[in-house]
């Protein structure tokens, strides 16, 4: 079962991800911040991040310069998660190692969408009439 | 929606559009017509229909376009746009070497995603195309569709759902909450309304056509004979992509598949079936009168 590690200060955030996440069977693990992200990230890589920017004590940008630089921190898929919707923080993203991009408010097919993007998730036989 | 009423506006439709919806398809009609009935200001799709069956024109043509749009997103289902990059367009750089000109059609272009990723990929093809001349004409029934496709201005869900970060960043501008194409991919697309049902043989000859997911709800003459049709509007080493869902097979034999390729098919040379030709060319031409 691919992983995924939910990093967002609000809990709320956190619940929904989860929840659309784990309709995608991916097994879910949670930070609230960057600091505990990284932590997590420590002890088990996970396949893919979904990833807030602004939050206390560490935000999404820092955690991701840090988690490039840890052995095997390559491989995750870090798809940012965010109210930041401008073309300069997205830019930042990407030049920071970010592999995609949701603006939110995000829903089930955007999510989906963008794992598919970065090939976690398979695409459907068929697509609906 | 009483089932008259769902009888009536399956009836026009199909008189209209040559859309056939099959006998469970109320939750689209009010899913696409509660609004418009909102809009015209009446309570409900009942009082829609005795608007209509009092002649009016206009509320008829609203009616058509909000049941003929679909929902299109951008690199829908993939696959086609790898075969795009992958087999058609390197087979064709070459097929065309001489002429260094190709021609693309999407006969269903809607809001303008399929277009708009077709002129995406070839901007990525860079420097093999240099010196190359590619027409994209997209098509569709419905103008106000073909307003959204040409401005080329579409909101942040929309962006979001199978267009890549990268190709965001490269290829739109931001605008508030809204994002648009540049000028430049803008200016790739050429833009006609059009109606399948009618003679589409002025657009010329087509070396690529995109049609899909509209085939999808027509009756089966109205399929064949539109697969003719388009057989005659393209070249012989053309290729042809169908939605996802769709096939010629067991349809018609103008067009044969790629047996590897899924919705991939190319002109196979036949000739339309004479007798299907002669007793359907009436029902479409009264079909397509309105």
């Amino acid at each position: 079962m691919k992983t995924c590690l939910v990093v967002d200060d609000s809990s709320i955030v956190r619940k929904i991800a989860r929840r659309i996440l784990e309709e995608m069977d991916f097994q879910i693990t949670e930070a609230e911040d960057g600091e505990q992200a990284l932590e997590a990230c420590k002890g088990a890589m996970p396949d893919a991040v979904l990833l807030d920017w602004n939050m206390p004590v560490m935000d999404g940008y820092e955690f991701l310069g840090k988690l490039r630089q840890l052995p095997g921190g390559d491989v995750p898929k870090v798809v940012f998660c965010t109210t930041e919707n401008g073309m300069d923080h997205i830019s930042r993203a990407l030049q920071g190692g970010a592999n995609e991009y949701i603006m939110k408010p995000f829903d089930k097919d955007i999510v989906t969408a963008k794992f598919q993007e970065v090939g976690l998730v398979a695409l459907p036989e068929q697509s609906s009439i | 929606m009483t089932p008259p009423d769902y009888e009536y506006l399956r009836k026009l439709l199909k008189d209209h559009s040559g859309l056939d919806l099959s006998a469970d398809k109320q939750y689209l009609i009010e899913s696409r017509l509660l609004p418009l009935s909102r809009k015209c200001g009446v309570p409900g799709i009942g009082e829609l229909v005795q608007k209509m069956k009092a002649g009016s024109s206009s509320i008829i043509a609203q009616v058509v376009e909000a049941m003929t749009t679909n929902e299109t997103f951008f690199f829908r289902d993939k696959i086609p746009f790898e075969h795009f990059r992958d087999a058609i367009m390197p087979e064709m750089l070459k097929a065309r070497a001489a002429r260094k000109s190709i021609r693309i059609w999407c006969a269903a272009g809607s809001t303008g995603q399929e277009p708009y990723s077709l002129a995406m990929s070839l901007k990525e093809m860079g420097a093999a195309l240099a010196g190359w001349r590619v027409e994209i004409i997209a098509t569709d029934l419905s103008t106000e569709v073909l307003e959204k496709s040409k401005s080329g201005i579409y909101s942040q869900f929309e962006v979001q759902r199978g267009l890549p970060i990268q190709l965001l960043v490269k290829y739109f501008k931001q605008n508030g909450e809204l994002w648009q194409i540049n000028p430049e991919l803008r200016a790739m697309v050429q833009h006609r309304q059009l109606n399948l049902l009618h003679d589409f043989s002025q657009l010329g000859v087509f070396d690529i056509v995109f049609c899909r997911n509209v085939l999808i709800y027509f009756d089966q003459d109205t399929k064949i004979n539109i697969f003719g049709r388009l057989a005659k509007a393209m070249e012989g080493d053309g290729f042809l992509v169908l939605g996802a869902a769709e096939t010629v097979v067991g349809l018609t034999d103008v067009f044969k598949p790629f047996p590897d390729k899924r919705g991939l098919y190319r002109p196979s040379g036949a000739r339309a079936a004479a007798t299907q030709a002669a007793t359907l060319m009436p029902k479409i031409a009264a079909m397509a009168g309105r």
